[in-house]
């Protein structure tokens, strides 16, 4: 068996469990709060309209962005009550997909009541019944396929959306879907994929069964049917025989190199005696949050990100003072500590063939402003909007033949067939030493530094950190360029656990 | 002694009246017709009675006593109600419709639908049968005996027979009327035909525009000299007469 395939079948057991407990509860909430809704609005017009708007106008929000958009309220509401609400993983998860299993359930539910024959609810109230009887004798019986119906449906769509709760840090068959995407292991993204899938059809056809057996007032169907979907969550509940040791969470954006610092990070505190869980694909502001609230406890950030995005600078200093400042300024704010640089950067590069750079002699941005006007720029798709680009246009009066934008595949195309002289890189990827390029220097500085960080939650143990401290300065940039291309590359591909491997072999 | 009594019981649909201040007595035992042409007010003066319309004057007694007094529910399980839709409920099989108001105060007597099966003239083995396995005429009956399940003594029948076929609705209506007599039962029926109503009835009510227009026995009202009236009964003469004649 291949190592891609091995390492995303070890990893399905955890994550197919992980699934089924966050749809599972969701599709449960969802029931216990749409089906009385639905009662309501089934009596009431007034009550009707506006829940049914506001199911409606809650689905057409992307699922991503539901989940997204839990994660800051969570967070806020977590400090205007002073409640230690956790703001990532399960619970955001949860309540954006339970709103998610409403919309169905709500309509399908209200449909149901609405449509059972008026002579039947006649005859409910003339032999005698309550409302509460004729509830639950006549109307939800006959309206039990429609409602039925629209369970079926939320647990198909709520399956398929939990796979999104791994950017919220929830584990979920999407931890393979996304980072098999990201390194473009599609036997990962496969077996995410037909997990999920198969978990799909398989709820969908034991509802079916109890569906059925309903219908046909066959009471095995139902029990079978229930009784499958009750064990199948029961199971997933059980905890998983604890190990002892504390557990650490390592957090992960959505790309190559993040995976493999991750894994060589797991490695790291593993050796050390620590149990870990991983929380892959966080959005880039998700990331830093959460460490500064607890959720993960270390993980890697760049310099300049943090810069710019959470300390809101704009000036550009040398790396050393961005680091020392960072430190402090990210200690007093959040009590976020910085274990210390890894010894690479990842931050925007101009970078060139090396045998055009050296027949034209061009080492730095100041050369490449002697040559540009004889040369083709390709960039990826933000450079040329975002403030870097600015700064060392204006700073190095560079002025291309010509520039375009392409997606990051294209443009190292575009610079290996020589349709491009320069491109815009990120400084570690693998690309560079494959394509044999060479990133221009930037003595104007008007790049900033993207200094690969090492960070760790507030409190964080000291034995934690002391086991991390071997990383510190122990990555050189060549070292992850050549890990990164491991992953990224086409032919002989590896996992990013076994990149991590080769990053750092450990003692 | 009376059995029902509606003194002064108006309700309105929209401004026009459906019933106008009606009074009317019925004593236990009668088999009282209510006519009259549609929207007349038939319906809503049966459902005033089991409060499945809530007449906005007037007072409704059952054995003497307000009908608002119980809750509408409790009410409506002592006394029978049988509708021309029927209403069985199809979730449910022949035995567990029958056994639905028993079911619901929770004093259910073994063998007590088997006895109502045969009550109705239907094999007892039709209890396990689904109500989409029924013709109308069966679904009637097991309509009737779900009616009489509950021990009732005061049964309201709206249309009853309305929805079957001529030789069927024969036979279920005089069957009804000697179950009528046997269990000594008072039974107001709404019927659109005339004919049923005299052959089938100790009392014939006429509603017209929500207003009483003749209340007698059929014999009496044969003989009335409100046109309106002779009109209804009319019909049914002459088609008996040309009948007879062919």
């Amino acid at each position: 068996m291949s190592p891609a395939l091995a390492e995303a079948l070890a990893a399905l057991p955890t994550l197919l469990r992980a699934h089924l407990v966050v749809s599972g509860s969701a599709v449960l909430i969802g029931v216990a709060i749409g089906l009385p809704l639905a009662i309501v609005s089934a009596r009431s017009p007034r009550v009707r309209t506006p829940v049914l708007g506001l199911a409606g106008l809650v689905q057409t929000v992307p699922a991503l962005a539901l989940l997204a958009l839990f994660y800051p309220m969570l967070l806020i509401l977590g400090r205007a009550t002073g409640l230690a609400i956790p703001a990532l993983g399960f619970l955001p998860a949860l309540i954006a997909l339970s709103l998610y299993a409403l919309l169905p359930i709500v309509r399908n539910g209200v449909a149901a009541l609405r449509g059972i024959d008026p002579e039947l609810l006649e005859a409910a109230d003339g032999v005698g019944m309550t409302a509460g009887q004729r509830l639950r004798l006549v109307e939800l019986p006959l309206g039990a396929p429609v409602i039925l119906a629209g369970i079926r449906t939320a647990a198909v769509w709520t399956i398929g959306a939990a796979t999104l709760a791994t950017t919220v840090g929830q584990p979920s068959l999407g931890d393979l879907i996304f980072s098999g995407l990201q390194t473009e292991d599609w036997v990962r993204v496969l077996v995410g994929c037909a997990a999920a899938a198969a978990l799909a059809l398989a709820v969908d056809g034991l509802l079916a069964l109890v569906e059925s057996g309903l219908a046909r007032r066959s009471s095995w169907r139902v029990r079978l049917g229930l009784g499958a979907l009750v064990a199948a969550l029961g199971l997933a509940l059980v905890p998983a025989p604890a190990a002892g040791g504390q557990i650490v969470v390592i957090g992960a954006k959505n790309f190559s190199e993040q995976y493999i610092l991750a894994s060589a990070i797991e490695r790291r505190l593993r050796a050390a005696g620590f149990r870990t869980e991983r929380r892959d694909n966080l959005g880039s502001t998700v990331a830093y949050q959460a460490l500064a609230a607890g959720d993960i406890d270390v993980y890697v950030d760049y310099g300049g990100t943090l810069w710019t995005n959470i300390l809101r600078r704009a000036d550009t200093p040398p790396a050393e003072a961005m680091r020392a400042e960072l430190a402090r300024r990210l200690r007093e704010r959040d009590g976020v500590l910085l274990i210390g640089p890894l010894g690479f950067e990842n931050a925007y590069a101009l970078a060139m063939r090396r045998d055009r750079a050296e027949a034209l002699g061009v080492r730095t941005l100041d050369d490449l402003a002697r040559a540009a006007p004889q040369l083709e720029l390709a960039a990826d798709l933000e450079f040329l909007t975002r403030p870097e680009w600015r700064a060392v246009r204006d700073r190095y009066r560079l002025a291309f033949a010509g520039q375009r934008s392409y997606s990051p595949t294209f443009m190292y195309r575009a610079i290996a067939d020589g349709s491009a002289d320069v491109i815009t890189a990120f400084s570690s990827d693998g690309r560079i030493a494959a394509l044999d390029l060479v990133t221009l220097a930037d003595p104007r500085r008007a790049l900033p530094s993207y200094d690969a960080l090492l960070l760790a939650a507030p409190g964080t143990d000291p034995r934690i950190l002391a086991s991390l401290r071997p990383l510190v300065g122990a990555i050189p940039v060549e070292r992850m360029r050549r890990a990164n291309l491991m992953v990224d590359r086409d032919a002989d591909k590896k996992t990013p656990a076994e990149a991590g491997r080769w990053l750092d072999p450990g003692d | 002694m009376t059995m029902i009594q509606l003194i002064g019981v108006t309700r309105r649909h929209g401004g026009r009246p459906a019933l106008d201040a009606v009074s009317l007595s019925v004593a236990p035992g009668e088999f009282v017709a209510l006519v009259g042409p549609s929207g007349s007010g038939k319906t809503t003066l049966l459902k005033s009675v089991n409060r499945l319309v809530e007449p906005e004057e007037g007072e409704v007694l059952i054995d003497g006593r307000d009908v608002r007094d119980v809750p509408p529910h409790q009410l409506r399980r002592g006394i029978g109600y049988v509708f021309q839709s029927i209403g069985l409920f199809p979730h449910m099989n022949v035995a567990e419709n029958i056994a639905i108001v028993s079911r619901l105060t929770g004093d259910s007597r073994p063998g007590r639908v088997a006895e109502l099966l045969e009550m109705v003239a239907l094999p007892t083995d039709f209890a396990g049968r689904m109500p989409r396995q029924l013709s109308g005429g069966q679904a009637q009956r097991v309509g009737v005996a779900r009616a009489l399940a509950a021990g009732a003594r005061l049964m309201l029948m709206d249309e009853p027979f309305g929805a079957l076929d001529p030789v069927t609705r024969d036979g279920l209506g005089r069957a009804y009327r000697d179950l009528h007599d046997r269990l000594g039962l008072t039974t107001l029926m709404v019927t659109h035909d005339i004919g049923e109503a005299l052959l089938l009835a100790d009392r014939v009510v006429v509603l017209i525009a929500g207003r009483i227009r003749a209340d007698a026995a059929p014999a009496a009202l044969v003989a009335s000299d409100d046109p309106d009236v002779r009109a209804m009964v009319e019909v049914p003469r002459r088609q008996a007469a040309r009948l007879a004649a062919l």
